[in-house]
């Protein structure tokens, strides 16, 4: 699932080509956005079935945190 | 349960007007970075839009469009009992835009008319109480208009809005016949997200003052705004629409004890190119029966559904066609609709003003 989550990250922000681990901290990625937001909640409901508040996006800084909050709303 | 059903009661005709004014958006460059405009074009899908002149307004836009469908469908003016105008870009604050549209369009003094206030769920809400009155039995032939220009409601320099809305409006012209079958509409609310669509000043709760008009930085992306002008949370708009725009689909669905595949066209409002593909993706449908006008007018708030029906549908509803309607936004508000467009006219679409 954890893969699955990076990969679905990296379609999102469109950084194939970059490593990418739960301890970043996403919202300083130069590729984070308004536009990369509305693609990252399309891609959990999509492939995970939750939604995420903007909220949450909010109060967040790490893909761990993030990848915590897909979790446990499933 | 919200759900409402009506019998032959339907749309005899549709009209649209635009501005003759078309905005480029790759070329909206003023404020930002062409390459950052190209970004958001191509996410969005909102290639032109087109933007009222400084005089006009949204009942300019609807009187335009009355005028030809009344033409077109020769329509006796003293038949017309009812007139509802449906906008949040109204000529004044009072009085209703429905009443200064009675005596400009020279209807008689016993017409009924008022306004409703509602986004892009208001079509659909309109179309309701339209069906409604005209069930009753007593009016002979009712206008629904309804026109927006929100171009005019969002800051040019605040990127997540600037580059979406458009300015339109229709006329409809709805009559009782036994040539039309049942209807179904299903009308929801949810007021515990109204901040997430918001023009703050300019009622009574919030007034405009010298404040309201002060442009300023409204978030950590720069992005610049007045309170005199709208904002919107994208994200949880979005969320919002994935969450109850399908539960609502079944459920208008399954009133109208119909299914997807007896369907002919599903007309969504018109927010963006990738909330509704994922709508359409998340709802499986084929998307040669979800017409899209969203590249050419963008946003146009509650205008988009009639709009897209005007511009992609003429000359394909001949005969009897199933359509299901389904607007949401602002407020939160949010209706379906299944009806037959039973031969349903489609005017040719007006263009008002100078280019």
């Amino acid at each position: 699932m954890e893969e699955k989550f990076i990969n679905l990250i990296k379609e999102a922000l469109e950084i194939e080509d970059r490593e990418v681990s739960l301890t970043d901290k996403f919202k300083e990625f130069d590729e984070w956005d308004s536009l990369a937001l509305l693609t990252l909640i399309a891609e959990l409901d999509d492939n995970f079935g939750v939604t995420i508040q903007s909220e949450v996006f909010e109060n967040i800084t790490t893909l761990q945190e993030l990848f915590d909050h897909v979790k446990n709303d499933q | 349960m919200p759900l409402l059903q009506f019998d032959q009661v339907g749309i005899l005709g549709l009209a649209a007007a635009v501005p003759a004014n078309k905005i480029i958006n790759r070329d909206y460059t003023e404020h930002f970075p062409a390459q950052d405009v190209a970004e958001i074009v191509e996410k969005t899908g909102i290639e032109e839009r087109r933007f009222a002149l400084k005089d006009t307004c949204s009942s300019d836009l609807c009187y335009a469009a009355a005028e030809k469908l009344i033409a077109d469908l020769k329509i006796d003016k003293d038949e017309i009992d009812l007139l509802v105008f449906v906008s949040q870009t109204p000529d004044y604050r009072m009085p209703a835009t429905s009443v200064i549209l009675q005596a400009r369009l020279g209807l008689s003094k016993q017409t009924m008319a008022f306004d409703l206030s509602l986004g892009c769920s208001a079509f659909v809400y309109g179309l309701s109480v339209v069906f409604s009155m005209v069930q009753s039995g007593q009016i002979r032939k009712a206008l629904l208009l309804d026109g927006e220009t929100r171009s005019r409601a969002y800051h040019p320099k605040d990127r997540r809005v600037a580059f979406l809305f458009g300015d339109g409006g229709i006329a409809a012209v709805i009559g009782k016949n036994s040539k039309f079958g049942k209807s179904f509409f299903s009308l929801n609310t949810d007021g515990n997200k109204e901040d997430l669509i918001k023009i703050k000043a300019g009622g009574y709760r919030y007034p405009s003052s010298t404040e309201t008009v002060k442009e300023r930085i409204v978030d950590d992306y720069g992005n610049i705004s007045t309170d005199e002008h709208g904002t919107m949370n994208g994200g949880d708009v979005f969320n919002f629409v994935i969450q109850e725009i399908p539960v609502d689909f079944k459920r208008i669905l399954a009133f109208a004890g119909t299914e997807k595949e007896a369907i002919d066209y599903f007309v969504f409002h018109q927010a963006n190119a990738f909330m509704n593909g994922y709508l359409a993706k998340k709802l499986k449908l084929p998307l040669e029966r979800v017409p899209s006008s969203i590249r050419e007018f963008g946003n146009t708030s509650s205008v988009s559904i009639p709009l897209t029906i005007v511009s992609q549908l003429q000359g394909k509803l001949s005969g009897n066609k199933k359509l299901l309607l389904s607007g949401f936004g602002v407020g939160m508000s949010w209706a379906s609709a299944v009806m037959d467009f039973q031969d349903c006219w489609i005017s040719d679409m007006v263009e008002v003003g100078e280019e």
